[in-house]
């Protein structure tokens, strides 16, 4: 089958590349780019170990194709540091020890950047509501949630 | 997982939408938000040699417009869109309440109203608020545009009224106005979040406590949406009480053959829609006031 020619821009660079119109997203992302941050969970749009901000938006990069995200902009769990220091939420997660084994945490930390960007002071069930679509297998949920909370405020504060 | 092989269209215009569709017929599908046919794709429950993107036709087909009281919603408006719209909140409560209650934020991301109603998964939520608030479907082909009420255009197990060679363009409804209530409520099954049982219910009163007018639309419990009609007959012309509601109810699934499998048997199912149907049409009439 004929490869499409797809142009990404993913963390601020662009990228041009030919790829299979079957090639799923996740896979440009980790196997074609070497972004191995993102990460494949349950390959059936469930677990949100995959998530990543597609024109701002978080998706489940297991159920796009690499050709739907031509021309996009996207984000990737390596995109959030700036210069080396940690984003507020992943600061967060690491205060409050938001995660276990840490294999769900990239797609957490995603989520957690659109609901913080959508909702900037939200309740323990708005966090635990907006993060439906993230599992994790440690069931660390509520030191998750207070991770979130944390974020929330740095981010808070920061804007204030 | 992978999906099979196929050739990728992504087309700028509907007319080069519908033409791919009548020069492939039944080897392109089309792809929307493509949550439900990319999983089934990876799966190798569902392959095509083409498949037509329809990610360029977001600027035509994506939009929540008001005219004259009456909605227009674009084919391509994610449940996102639709669950936020404060008009659709307003004017059209089970589609706006309906968005929100589908998959998971993720998923509202991606995925569209067009699409999920063309798909018709006998468990999807859309298509039973569509049924509740008689949506007008509007389908385009190369023949121009026609108007499926939604009524006839659920033919059970992913079967529509939509023929092969025609896209889904916009989902008309008539607002609610005064004297009206809608309300969609669900049972998500736990691990894929889809409907078990969702129901939509629409009611309009005369202003001094009499049912002039009832909608019940129901998913996930046949082997596709339908119309609850001996529950709406049975309320119409009837003074709202909740004896009236309750009584109403016991028709949730005349008629019909529930699903049966084993997550929710048979008679679980049946229960599950009497039930629902009860609390739907009770916010619903809440919400219609007198």
């Amino acid at each position: 089958m004929a490869q499409v020619s797809i142009e990404v821009r993913v963390n601020g660079s662009t990228y041009r590349k030919e790829v299979e119109p079957r090639l799923l997203l996740v896979h440009l992302l980790r196997d074609v780019l070497g972004l191995t941050g993102t990460h494949v969970g349950c390959d059936t749009s469930s677990c949100g170990a995959c998530t990543v901000l597609l024109g701002g938006l978080a998706v489940k990069s297991c159920t796009l194709l690499a050709v739907q995200a031509d021309g996009a902009e996207i984000t990737t769990v390596e995109g959030l540091a700036t210069n080396g220091d940690l984003h507020a939420v992943q600061e967060g997660f690491w205060e409050e020890h938001g995660l276990q084994c840490g294999f769900c945490t990239p797609g957490f930390l995603m989520a957690t950047v659109q609901l913080l960007e959508r909702n900037p002071d939200p309740g323990d069930a708005e966090i635990r509501h907006a993060l439906e679509g993230n599992l994790c297998r440690c069931t660390g949920y509520q030191h998750i949630v207070n991770a979130v909370q944390n974020a929330a405020g740095k981010l808070r504060e920061a804007a204030s | 997982m992978f999906p099979g092989e196929f050739e990728y269209h992504a087309p700028e215009t509907i007319e080069e939408a519908l033409d791919l569709l009548s020069r492939h017929g039944s080897d392109a599908k089309l792809l929307a938000g493509g949550h439900s046919l990319i999983p089934m794709m990876k799966l190798r429950l569902a392959s095509s040699q083409h498949l037509v993107d329809l990610k360029n036709l977001k600027s035509s087909l994506s939009y929540i417009r008001e005219e004259n009281g009456d909605l227009a919603i674009g084919a391509l408006t994610t449940h996102t869109e639709v669950e936020v719209s404060e008009s659709l909140q307003q004017k059209a409560a089970p589609l706006a309440e309906a968005a929100g209650l589908i998959g998971d934020v993720q998923v509202r991301n991606m995925g569209t109203l067009g699409g999920s109603l063309a798909h018709a998964d006998p468990a999807a939520d859309q298509p039973a608020p569509a049924l509740a608030l008689e949506a007008q479907l509007v389908a385009q082909g190369p023949g121009g545009r026609r108007t499926i009420p939604a009524d006839q255009f659920f033919f059970g197990f992913f079967a529509t009224a939509l023929q092969q060679d025609e896209l889904l363009v916009e989902v008309r409804v008539a607002g609610l106005g005064a004297n009206s209530g809608g309300a969609y409520l669900k049972v998500p099954h736990p691990a894929s979040g889809y409907a078990v049982c969702g129901v939509a219910a629409v009611v309009e009163t005369d202003g001094g406590g009499n049912c002039v007018k009832c909608r019940v639309g129901v998913t996930g419990i046949s082997d596709g949406a339908y119309r609850a009609t001996g529950v709406e007959s049975a309320l119409e012309g009837s003074a709202i009480s909740a004896d009236a509601i309750a009584a109403a109810s016991a028709h949730a699934t005349d008629g019909v053959e529930p699903l049966d499998d084993y997550f929710a048997g048979a008679d679980y199912r049946r229960a599950l829609a009497a039930t629902y149907v009860k609390r739907a049409l009770t916010t619903a009439s809440e919400r219609a006031g007198g």
